[in-house]
Order: structure tokens, then C-alpha cells, then sequence
């Protein structure tokens, strides 16, 4: 199996070490070689809406230093993985704009040539590994347990950048979640966005926005499956401030992807990190040992 | 008895202190090159999550505002920061006007102009000293340890230079 360079970028080091040591996890036990490169920093997405350029040169210096190493970069961030995208996609596409980047690299002794791709973990399993393979793997199948797949943003937009899977009605992260044995159940709002992006703006209407998708989800599953951090800080991190603020009861449980496979390939739940998520699990590791 | 219908006085826009040259400034900032095409139809409106919340935000408004010139109200606004980049607009738009960058592109034009939200001068300043958004420090890297993770080194010189240039 191939070997990536894995980029943790702001969040999961700091917020989501859950995701982080499931993932580490997982990919161990398919095969996945993941190398951590200590020169990584922030993708530079973070920056983009006050210092486009500045964010340009810190997305090429991350592909830059991938391609020193020959790797091709694992993400774990949905962000991370569409502005590291686009950056590299526009660089490969516009010889004058990798020539500009190049100047600006060079202040600070890299250079990029346009050698590496940028691939999300939940895409290196779909795309590498596909859903037979792990359905192989499977030890402990999950059959019963109703999740409600969260795609989040930038996992699957802007498509124009990923050639993969129509925004409007995407199905991997289901395919995946079934795979593990799990019934990945329709919901309203399946494709809305957490809100995450102004949480720091303003935090009334991006909790109002997690709200949305916690209401259509609370009758339908037994929990959410996601795939990026920030996601996560909104359905998880802030599930009981969301449940206070608007006098409210979900109690929804919100697994990361690579925390899910991992109990069907019989990790147990301490390895996978679940007692770091907020919202209890409990009940529905009972649910499974039950069976 | 007569019901209270209050009419509200209408905004009238006052042409002679627009300023046409709005659109181009935009068009010249990269993200914003599509922003004439946009012919007003609303459909990033409809299929934005934040207005469906907070009609504050009203992505094609901002659009007709900036055609018209109204340069002034739009980077002075609060509402430009309220884009969530979730590309739904984007994706939809039927002119290509590639809306999530258009708003980046104003956003950055606010900045020069002095006009930066508070979060995101923070958050901008977070960056500069560390290299990431949260920083890593002793505590993080012992709780990282505890869990077998590997320690993170914060590496901000390379990052710093590339924001001060």
C-alpha cells in the first residue's frame, strides 16, 4: 500500500486527537503508511479571506514540503484538503502563476514543481483501498446502528477542483459507512453546511445553523459519522451549548469516520479515542455489544 | 378602524457618490474575475444556509450592491465577514460567478482598506506568532504524549515571513 505524508494541519493536533489516533489506527491496520513531517504549519486556508496571497504561498510551501519527502499528502481536515486542492491544481494548471509562487518560495529556500497529490483520508480509503476491501476487514460488523452521514463542505466542493462526486447528491461517505456493516440512513439537510466557517464571527447563527442539521438528525440515527474537525467542534465540541442556548435535548453521538471502521475492524473504544467525544457514547457501544 | 400600515421610507441610493469603478477593482483582485457576469437572478440567495438563518447575509445583494458601485457600504459592512464558504452558491451558479471566491476577493479589498473583522486580526495574529491556528505548546504535546502521539514543534519563521511580505 502506498505511503503519504500525513497533514494534521491546525485543528486535529490540537481539538480532534480522537480523530487523529483512530485514524493512525486504521490506516495501520489497512496498510495505510502514514508519515508525519515536523515542517508542516497551517494550510494557509485560514488566512485566505483577508491574505489571498499569502494564503497561495503557504499552501505551496505545504506542497512543497511533501514533495521534498516524494510523498503525496494525506488530510484529515476537509479544509485543509480543498484549499491544498485548488492551490495545487491552479500551480499545475498556470505556468505564470508557478513561476510567481516560485519567487515567493524561494525567499524562504523551497521550491514547488507540481509533483503531489492531495487526498483525504476518507478518499485514500474509498479510492485506494474501496469499499470491498474493507468490507474484508471486517471483524465486528456493525449491522443495526442507523448513522446519519455528515459530508460536510469542502470534503466534496467546489467539485470543479475534485472530479469525484456530484455535490448535490454524493454517496462515498454512505457507501463507506456501510461497508463497516451499518445502515447509512437518509435524512433532510443531509448536504448542509455546520456553520463552522463564522463560528468566530458569529457565533448565534453558526450555532443556529449546527441546530438545523441536530433536529432533522435526533429521530433518524443512533449517531453522525463525520470527516473533518471543524465539523466536529460544531455537532460535537458544541452539542451541549447549542442544547442549552436553545433549550433543546439531542444527545446525538458524533463518531469520526476512522473511529467507526475502527470498532468494526474490532478495535476497542478506548483505542479509537471515544472517550474524548463529547457527547457519551455509552449507549451505543451497548448497542453494538448487545448484538 | 383603519389597520396601522406603517410604510417604510424607501433607501434611495444616491448615484453621484457610487463609484462605477467598484466592479473593476473587484474583477482585478483574484477570486473576483466573474463578478459582471452575475445578471441578479438570486439563486445563490436561495441556496445559501446562513441566510436561510440570517438574512444580515444576502449573498446576491452584495453582488448588486458592488455592481452598482456602493463601495463605501459594502467593505465597511459587517455582512461581507458572514460567508460561511460552504461553495453551495458556488456550485449552483448558472453564471459561473464563482461567488465564495467573489466574497474572498472582497474581503481582502476590505482589508487593505483597513476594514478587517476583529476574529479574523486575531486569528491572523495566532498565525503569525506560532504558524497555526492553535497553537502547540508543552501542555498539548504532554497530552499528545500521554496518547503515544507524536510532539509537534511549532515552526513560525517561515510562516512570519511569508505574511510580512
Amino acid at each position: 500500500m502506498k505511503e503519504y505524508a500525513l497533514f494534521l494541519g491546525c485543528t486535529v493536533p490540537v481539538r480532534a486527537l480522537n480523530y487523529e489516533i483512530s485514524t493512525r489506527k486504521v490506516a495501520d491496520a489497512l496498510g495505510i503508511k502514514l508519515i508525519d513531517l515536523e515542517d508542516f504549519s497551517c494550510c494557509g486556508f485560514t488566512i485566505r479571506s483577508i491574505n489571498y496571497n499569502a494564503s497561495l504561498i503557504m499552501a505551496a510551501r505545504s506542497l512543497a514540503i511533501a514533495e521534498e519527502n516524494k510523498l503525496d499528502i494525506c488530510t484529515l481536515c476537509s479544509a485543509c484538503t480543498s484549499f491544498l486542492t485548488e492551490v495545487n491544481k491552479e500551480i499545475k494548471e498556470d505556468n505564470k502563476l508557478k513561476k510567481r509562487v516560485n519567487e515567493d518560495l524561494g525567499s524562504i529556500g523551497r521550491t514547488y514543481n507540481g509533483t503531489v497529490e492531495v487526498k483525504h483520508f476518507a478518499r485514500i480509503l474509498y479510492d485506494e483501498l474501496g469499499t470491498d476491501k474493507i468490507r474484508e476487514k471486517v471483524i465486528n460488523p456493525l449491522s443495526g446502528l442507523k448513522i446519519a452521514a455528515h459530508y460536510g463542505c469542502h470534503y466534496i466542493k467546489p467539485s470543479e477542483i475534485y472530479n469525484f462526486e456530484n455535490p448535490e447528491a454524493p454517496f462515498t461517505l454512505d457507501e463507506l459507512i456501510e461497508a463497516t456493516g451499518a445502515i447509512s440512513v437518509d435524512y433532510e439537510n443531509k448536504n448542509l453546511c455546520c456553520g463552522g466557517g463564522i463560528l468566530g464571527i458569529d457565533e448565534d447563527t453558526a450555532l443556529k445553523m449546527s441546530k438545523v442539521k441536530l433536529e432533522s438528525i435526533k429521530d433518524n440515527a443512533d449517531a453522525m459519522v463525520l470527516v473533518c474537525p471543524f465539523c466536529d467542534i460544531m455537532y460535537d465540541i458544541n452539542q451541549k451549548r447549542i442544547e442549552m442556548r436553545f433549550e433543546e435535548n439531542y444527545n446525538i453521538p458524533v463518531l469520526y469516520y476512522p473511529q467507526l471502521l475502527g470498532l468494526a475492524l474490532g478495535f476497542n473504544p478506548r483505542e479509537l479515542g471515544l472517550e474524548m467525544n463529547r457527547v457519551r457514547t455509552t449507549k451505543l457501544l451497548e448497542k453494538i455489544t448487545e448484538r | 378602524m383603519t389597520p396601522d400600515v406603517k410604510k417604510e421610507k424607501p433607501e434611495i441610493i444616491e448615484f453621484d457618490v457610487l463609484d462605477p469603478n467598484f466592479k473593476y477593482e473587484i474583477a482585478k483582485q483574484p477570486g473576483g474575475e466573474q463578478i459582471r457576469y452575475c445578471f441578479q437572478c438570486g439563486t445563490c440567495s436561495a441556496s445559501c444556509p446562513v441566510m436561510r438563518i440570517n438574512p444580515e447575509y444576502n449573498p446576491r445583494k452584495i453582488i448588486h450592491m458592488s455592481l452598482l458601485g456602493m463601495r463605501d457600504e459594502v467593505l465597511r459592512s459587517d455582512f461581507i465577514w458572514l460567508c460561511s464558504a460552504c461553495y453551495s452558491c458556488y456550485e449552483r451558479c448558472p453564471q459561473n460567478v464563482r461567488i465564495t471566491e467573489l466574497m474572498n476577493a472582497i474581503k481582502n479589498i476590505a482589508v487593505k482598506e483597513g476594514y478587517i473583522n476583529e476574529s479574523m486580526k486575531k486569528l491572523e495574529e495566532i498565525i503569525e506568532e506560532h504558524g497555526r491556528a492553535y497553537p502547540i505548546g508543552e501542555f498539548e504535546n504532554k497530552k499528545r504524549a500521554r496518547l503515544n502521539l507524536p510532539v509537534i514543534k511549532e515552526k513560525p519563521k517561515e510562516i512570519k515571513k511569508i505574511l510580512e511580505r
